[in-house]
């Protein structure tokens, strides 16, 4: 019907499937954070690093290049603590990335008070937290787990197939790691948006639980003389979960199943914040 | 329904089936609360309901699938256009992107904000809001649009065009309306039929057309030169007479039609300066479920 009829009809051509109503919201939400141009840049700056990855991969691979550097050559080892680097550094980079975009992503529709618009159509909670969620976990693996994986491809082709075979487990590793930073850090950025509900003060927040965790965690450690406070040190027990994942040798008073233990705590406890305030309206007892 | 101790809709049994609907009460009857129930936000206590008849514990995405809802607060996604606002809204519905899209175009153009309908929904004004609002609960073509204090805070003519704007809707006959509104005015001037709630429970329901209909059969007329004649010749056609001053207030008994009593007047040369119908009105209907 042309524009210029208005008259109102209802409508009765086709509809989408209930199960890809979710992608309607991620592909809005993804449409909405690439229109900033510093969160765009930011996307971006995180590909740097996995290109200089890259860029060694092939210089280790390179006879005269390596003839060219000498002894030095030999201190490049690809195994897996160079990709245990690459998932640190991508993670840091995830990080920066969430606390730039994570916190816009729930707040306005709250602060506006555009949860009923969404939860009066055939639409769930659920499915509005996994369309929001998915917009994070998509572009955090674009940088995190999908380049590792590329990284990996790569060495192994140049390096044979008996590398690729014998350091499969890299594989799982990459994406486990990635995959449980990047649960923890969408839900945490969803939840404290959805709790203070402006952008800004959420973003700063997220930052403050990360770095301010960490702190506060020494200082329990430091007075109480346990080590009780690594526990509420996100970051710590993270580095915990990496190095056990790449069979990296470490120093952590605390094993990787504790540490795997209170990371799967905090998501349940944002996923518990996150189900108490998506609501279309608050109930007053 | 209940929140916790506090009971807010209790003994409700209706059914509505007019084509717009009034929902009535003052502050806290429960009018909003009802709706919420009706869409699902609300998990009620005991009881049962259906809306266009789907179950509202079991087939709440049935409900809503079927069901446009323009709620009573300020509900917007403030960096967004109206136009990929009203489109998102439809397409999260089901309507496919394109034809989402064609919608969202329509509903704008027919709400009134087509000049407006690229700018941000932020940037809008309160009457630009309220009509972005109707105009994404109309986008994905309901069987039921819930209309939830439609005209709060808006001005005198943009309440105007508000409610010429529901009018439209409800005169297209592809849809029934549930306007909740405090305000009688609104629920007179797009409403068929109105239910009043009064702390939860159901005050009064009626017919606002049945009643006006039943209330033709009153009249009042003013007068010049009438005398007791005039009066006695109208009670000998059955017709209940009070007569103060000039004024003649009457019940026209059945079969009685307004141009005998002209044709009365005429005969005994009285002149009728006004006839009115005199009606209920909404307020009165109000004031007496009110028990006021």
């Amino acid at each position: 019907m042309a524009v210029y009829r208005r008259v109102y009809t209802s409508y009765v051509g086709p509809l989408t499937p209930a199960w890809s109503r979710s992608l309607v919201l991620f592909r809005y939400s993804r449409r909405k954070l690439f229109r900033s141009k510093l969160q765009t840049g930011l996307f971006v700056l995180c590909f740097f690093y996995p290109l200089a990855c890259l860029l060694i991969i092939y210089a280790t691979h390179n006879l005269a290049f390596l003839e060219r550097l000498g002894g030095a050559g030999s201190l490049i080892k690809i195994d897996s603590k160079f990709f245990l680097t690459f998932v640190t550094v991508q993670g840091t980079l995830a990080f920066v990335l969430t606390a730039f975009t994570g916190p816009g992503l729930i707040s306005p529709d709250l602060a506006n008070g555009a949860l009923p618009l969404y939860l009066c159509r055939p639409f769930s909670r659920a499915e509005y937290l996994i369309g929001k969620a998915s917009v994070l976990a998509i572009v955090l693996s674009q940088i995190t787990w999908i380049p590792g994986l590329v990284l990996f491809v790569v060495q192994a082709s140049l390096e044979g197939p008996g590398w690729a075979w014998n350091h499969l487990w890299i594989v799982g590793s990459i994406v486990l790691s990635s995959l449980i930073w990047i649960a923890v850090l969408s839900l945490l950025a969803m939840a404290l948006s959805a709790w203070v509900k402006w952008r800004i003060v959420a973003g700063a927040l997220l930052l403050a639980v990360l770095f301010f965790g960490a702190g506060f965690a020494q200082a329990i450690n430091a007075v109480l003389r346990t080590q009780s406070g690594d526990y509420i040190n996100i970051v710590y027990l993270m580095g915990v979960v990496w190095t056990s994942l790449f069979r990296v040798e470490n120093e952590a008073a605390i094993s990787s199943a504790e540490a795997w233990i209170a990371l799967l705590m905090y998501c349940a406890i944002c996923l518990a914040l996150l189900v108490r305030k998506v609501k279309a309206y608050e109930v007053v007892k | 329904m209940r929140f916790g101790r506090r009971e807010i809709l209790k003994e409700l049994t209706c059914s509505l089936r007019g084509r717009a609907i009034g929902l009535l009460g003052p502050n806290g009857a429960g009018k909003s609360t009802l709706i919420n129930t009706l869409l699902g936000f609300y998990k009620p206590s005991s009881g049962s309901a259906r809306v266009l008849g789907s179950d509202i514990r079991t087939e709440t995405r049935r409900i809503r699938s079927l069901v446009g809802y323009m709620p009573e607060n300020d509900a917007f996604i403030s960096k967004m256009s109206a136009v990929s606002f009203v489109q998102m809204m439809a397409e999260l519905c089901g309507v496919p992107a394109s034809a989402a899209l064609e919608r969202a175009h329509e509903a704008l153009f027919q709400v009134g904000l087509a000049e407006a309908r690229y700018r941000e929904l932020g940037t809008y004004s309160l009457g630009m809001k309220q009509l972005a609002k109707l105009a994404q609960a109309i986008a994905h073509g309901p069987r039921l649009l819930i209309l939830d204090e439609p005209t709060n805070g808006l001005d005198p003519s943009a309440r105007q065009r508000m409610i010429r704007m529901i009018r439209d809707i409800r005169d297209s006959k592809q849809l029934q309306i549930v306007l909740c509104s405090h305000l009688l005015r609104d629920v007179e001037d797009t409403c068929e039929e109105v239910l009043i709630l009064n702390q939860g429970r159901v005050a009064h329901y009626s017919n606002l057309q049945e009643e006006r209909k039943a209330n033709k059969r009153f009249l009042e007329l003013e007068t010049y030169g009438a005398n007791g004649d005039f009066t006695e010749a109208i009670e000998k056609l059955g017709c209940e007479c009070a007569v103060t001053a000039n004024r003649l207030k009457m019940i026209l008994a059945a079969g009685v039609e307004i141009r005998d009593i002209y044709k009365i007047a005429a005969e005994r040369e009285v002149r009728i300066r006004r006839l009115n119908f005199r009606r209920d009105t909404l307020e009165d209907i109000f004031l007496k479920a009110m028990g006021n």
